[in-house]
């Protein structure tokens, strides 16, 4: 590992979580847990129609109810100020865009009354056909003005068809990925309570978030409040891999319902039923990949053309083919996104969005491309390593595939692997091994993150940011970042974070989260030792705007990871085991060895999940997903992880901050599926294009 | 959730009285899987009649060597019993393959013979199921059907029946000792299940209260369970066996018992399968062809096609280890 900073201690260092044994013991109150006085409780009422108007809605009964504080509806709901995001625009017509949309909600004295009531509100619909399904065959398929994160939706050079007839060898494959989900064990959860002061009407809202600025921003608008009449209080997020990332219907929901019960406070926690059609999801995604390569495997063209599903409401393309614009050489390469829109609910980011699903199209293609051209995996991709950015022509600010590779050959025992497929059986299964690479671009920061610190009594000093911990260490790692800047032992730091009274931070997404805050953090410390120095008199305060990213237009940037993959397949019934995985990552500096390890090996263990499990099931004839609970959304459970490490190599990045970090909250999930897809074909001689990998595919 | 009742009588008596005395009255076991359908509002009982303080839950040995389980005995302990695992090892392998821990702890055996099917269609109020609501349809048929029966199943209802447990109870002849309102009786598991009809799982009237399981004798074979499912635990099963395998010195199949789980709506003996192994010669052949008799019949949906192979190759594979073993 890389030494830390000239006069870092605690940078490094694999401090455990700071409130790692206030949440083992179930103390840590999260959003839900926040003892508040007097609380509602809200149950939601959700479409059972895909599309349409509802004609009628019922709810005499459910006010009848003992307990029934309020039943909102669109009928009776008060009004919001925006419609700019049309999924935020929550009972305010009788429209229904999806089955399982909000379209009502009861407010009791216990949760069992309100969940009760919510049963007894009778609706009826004019319904309309559906389409909910994004293919195969339809010819509405549209280019979306931009690709998510604002990224071009094509692009081309070079001719991949003239380069692909003229090809030694050439492959042309499909593959697929289904709806995933991110069911964070936490699920959405908000607590709300509208007062009204002499200031005007103002909102408190503890909520699980990826980042208490934009939820207060977005909602704050959607409501018709200034932003600082709303608060947001966020300490504890028990996952969120995407999903808390945006404002959803759930949070105007019960803040429509704090208004109508003014001044009590009112809980809602989504059931986990209403999770899938209530907090986004990983769009399915349908990618045919093109590779043509001379004699010695060297690429000629690359080719990645991507089509998933949108929500007519609210417009998420998957930059699904954005991870091939910058892996491999090629002079003739294309990269095409195409969108169906669909009556259903809106797609969000999860963990690595583009990377997840489309490095398992690219490294499953290239792992087929390695056995056409009879070459070993990695060898392949050594020969196709580009000297700078293909696309964009900059160069690299730190490359390390091609060392990820070879450290990771080493560990893993790669160099004497019979290539032969299908070719050992232990015991009545089929091994293999596999390998797939990973990449994260190093986003430039979303928006910039500001912090604060003041000096407190005997020495000690507090450190104020409005970022967010959800579960990844950051509280802990931007600690150790503050204690470092201010020259000070960790103990003598109290960081305070997840509240929109701090100041301003981006949200955590992107795997941008601790380079942006560790920034701020840094840029703070600076300004508050070049004001008090060392001996500050009590509060005293400075507050400082994290840098931007130096090398951003001048470099490309970008984390890159091998993964390997140890896969048994039982010869007689297609069971599917992955006794082995390692991830070697180029992340650049690391801040706390102990929590970016979890991260990485929980990013693989979700990369796992999404290779051998998941699978959202929609049906179209209601236009609804059925796989809706834990038992039938499946997940890994603990029995399918087995050994997983994760490892990585000597690196900083300064391009991208001065901390010389770049995120590891994403690419451990990139590449896994891929590397177990690949190890599975060299166990059975079986490729498996479609995720996920289940017995089934295996069967003869 | 509606509001319901709950009581907790001291003798099964009281238990069954009180369920008698109301239409909607329910037996509550460990809960596992009837408060679930509660909080799904598939089913809501007025009163809850809970029987885990009765005294049903111990084990013990039957005149004539057999074994009684009591109802309430919970899954995590009929599987850690010795007993039940020195002459039954087959029922323990049920047991643990089941669930999780904590369900296992909680949830009890004569519950375990009542779960309901998990098909998502049954467990989803706002779609069709001729199970929870007859005449609305079967919205599986043409739906999401990966787990779904692939044998003795209908236009009407095509649901599986989850338990392991009572696939291994299955081929071990086991019977269901009940106390009803009318007196006790004794139902061979076997007709515990009934089939045709979506609405009605098992044979029991309103009332009626599962006391104890009573297991013959165990035949002096080999035997065992292997369940096939999408993930490494805490998934119900695609395809399981329950098999004893009786082969002569000879090599020449004695006695067979076979049930498949994951294939219908109840617990599926194998009877074909089991008449063409007998007299068959102990061989991965003899084996193949039996598997084949008993699945000739099977009508699966365009969603578990899979099954068919997937039940053939894992009961060969299973009666190959049986034959393995005795031969050692």
């Amino acid at each position: 590992m890389t030494s830390a900073p000239t006069g870092s201690r605690a940078i490094g260092a694999p401090v455990p979580r700071l409130e790692g044994r206030a949440k083992v013991t179930g103390t840590a109150p999260y959003a839900y847990d926040q003892p508040v006085e007097a609380p509602l409780y809200l149950a939601a009422v959700t479409s059972t129609s895909a599309r349409g108007h509802i004609t009628a809605i019922d709810t005499a009964a459910a006010d009848r109810l003992d307990g029934v504080v309020a039943v909102l509806t669109h009928e009776n709901a008060p009004r919001l100020a925006s419609d700019e995001n049309a999924e935020l625009w929550v009972l305010q017509s009788d429209e229904v865009a999806f089955r399982g949309q909000l379209i009502g909600a009861v407010v009791a004295s216990r949760p069992e009354i309100a969940a009760q009531a919510a049963g007894l509100v009778r609706v009826e619909y004019d319904a309309r056909p559906h389409d909910v399904e994004p293919g195969p065959g339809r010819d509405d398929l549209y280019a979306p003005a931009t690709v998510n994160t604002g990224l071009e939706t094509d692009t081309i050079a070079g001719d991949v068809d003239a380069a692909m007839a003229d090809a030694a060898v050439t492959l042309d494959r499909t593959y697929s990925t289904p709806l995933q989900f991110h069911v964070p064990m936490e699920p959405q959860t908000a607590v709300a309570r509208w007062d009204r002061d002499g200031g005007g009407d103002r909102l408190t809202l503890y909520d699980s978030t990826q980042g208490v600025i934009r939820m207060r921003q977005i909602m704050a608008a959607v409501l018709g409040l200034p932003p600082d009449r709303v608060e947001v209080i966020s300490p504890h997020v028990g996952g969120g891999f995407g999903s808390k990332l945006r404002p959803k219907a759930h949070h105007v929901l019960v803040a429509l319902a704090a208004r109508t019960v003014e001044g009590r406070p009112v809980k809602f926690a989504l059931p986990r039923r209403l999770t899938f059609a209530g907090s986004g999801y990983r769009p399915s995604t349908v990618q045919r990949i093109r590779l043509g390569a001379d004699a010695d495997g060297r690429l000629t063209a690359i080719a990645h053309d991507a089509v998933g599903g949108t929500s007519k409401l609210v417009e998420f393309a998957e930059q699904t083919a954005l991870a091939t614009r910058t892996m491999y050489a090629a002079p003739n390469r294309r990269t095409t996104h195409r969108l169906a829109a669909l009556d259903v609910s809106v797609p969000t980011v999860m963990r690595a969005p583009g990377e997840a699903p489309g490095m398992f199209a690219l490294e499953s293609a290239m792992d087929e491309l390695a056995v056409a051209c009879g070459l070993d995996p990695i060898e392949l991709r050594v020969r196709n390593e580009p000297g700078r950015d293909p696309e964009t022509g900059l160069p690299y600010s730190t490359r390390n595939l091609v060392a990820c590779l070879r450290e990771g050959a080493r560990r893993f025992g790669w160099t004497d692997r019979d290539p032969a497929p299908a070719a050992r059986l232990d015991d009545g299964w089929l091994t293999g091994t596999g390998v797939a690479a990973a990449t994260y671009p190093a986003y430039p920061v979303i928006g910039p993150s500001n912090a604060a610190i003041r000096a407190l009594a005997g020495g000690r000093y507090r450190v104020d940011i409005a970022a967010a911990d959800i579960g990844t260490g950051s509280r802990t790692a931007l600690t150790q970042i503050a204690a470092d800047a201010l020259a000070v032992p960790l103990d003598a730091v109290d960081l305070r974070l997840g509240e929109s009274t701090l100041p301003a931070a981006a949200p955590a997404a992107g795997s941008m989260g601790l380079g942006g805050w560790g920034s701020a953090v840094i840029a703070a410390a600076r300004a508050f030792r070049e004001k008090y120095g060392t001996a500050p008199a009590e509060g005293a305060e400075a507050g400082a705007t994290g840098a931007g990213v130096p090398g951003a237009g001048k470099v490309a940037l970008h984390a890159f990871g091998a993964q390997f993959a140890e896969v048994r397949v039982h010869a007689d019934t297609g069971e599917i085991r992955v006794p082995r995985l390692l991830g070697v990552f180029a992340v650049g500096r690391v801040v706390n060895p102990r929590t970016a390890r979890s991260q990485l090996t929980g990013g693989m263990v979700m990369g796992l999940s999404a290779a051998l499990h998941e699978h959202g099931v929609m049906d179209p004839g209601p236009g609804q997903v059925v796989t809706r609970d834990l038992a039938d959304y499946h997940i890994a459970a603990h029995a399918d992880v087995q050994d997983v490490d994760a490892v990585w190599i000597d690196e900083a990045d300064p391009h991208y901050n001065e901390l010389g970090a770049k995120g590891v909250g994403e690419i451990g999930i990139v590449g896994v599926a891929a590397a177990i897809a690949n190890a599975a074909f060299h166990a059975t001689g079986v490729r498996v294009r479609d995720l996920p990998l289940t017995p089934d595919a295996f069967l003869r | 959730m509606n509001p319901f009742d709950y009581e907790r009588p001291a003798d099964a008596g009281a238990a069954v009285a009180t369920v008698a005395s109301r239409a909607d009255a329910a037996f509550l076991g460990g809960g596992t899987n009837l408060v679930d359908l509660m909080k799904l509002g598939v089913t809501g009982p007025s009163l809850l009649v809970d029987v885990t303080g009765l005294p049903l839950d111990r084990i013990e040995p039957l005149p004539g060597g057999g074994l009684r389980i009591g109802a309430t005995v919970r899954n995590a302990d009929a599987a850690a019993d010795p007993e039940v695992r020195r002459r039954y090892p087959m029922l323990a392998r049920a047991l643990l393959a089941g669930a999780s821990g904590q369900v296992r702890n909680m949830a009890t055996i004569g519950g375990n013979l009542l779960q309901r099917t998990r098909c998502v269609y049954f467990q989803d109020v706002t779609l069709a199921c001729n199970k929870r609501e007859p005449g609305s349809g079967c919205a599986a048929l043409h739906g999401y059907n990966r787990h779904h029966a692939i044998l003795g199943a209908s236009e009407r209802c095509v649901a599986v029946h989850p338990s392991d447990m009572a696939v291994a109870l299955t081929a071990l002849d086991a019977v269901v000792q009940v106390q009803g309102p009318d007196g006790e009786r004794a139902i061979p598991i076997a007709d515990l299940y009934t089939g045709d009809d979506p609405e009605r799982d098992t044979a029991l009237a309103h009332g009626e209260l599962i006391t104890a399981i009573d297991l013959p004798e165990p035949a002096a074979a080999p035997s065992a369970y292997r369940k096939v499912r999408d993930r490494a635990s805490y998934a119900f099963a695609l395809v399981s066996v329950a098999a004893v395998l009786d082969v002569d010195a000879g090599g020449t199949v004695r006695d067979a018992r076979i049930a498949f789980g994951g294939l219908a709506h109840r617990p599926w003996r194998a009877s074909r399968a089991e008449a063409a192994l007998r007299g068959a010669p102990a061989t991965g052949a003899s084996f193949r062809t039996a598997a084949d008799a008993e699945l000739a019949a099977a009508r699966p949906l365009p969603g578990n096609a899979f099954k068919v192979p997937m039940a053939r190759s894992t009961l060969a594979a299973v009666l190959r280890g049986l034959a393995a073993r005795e031969a050692r």
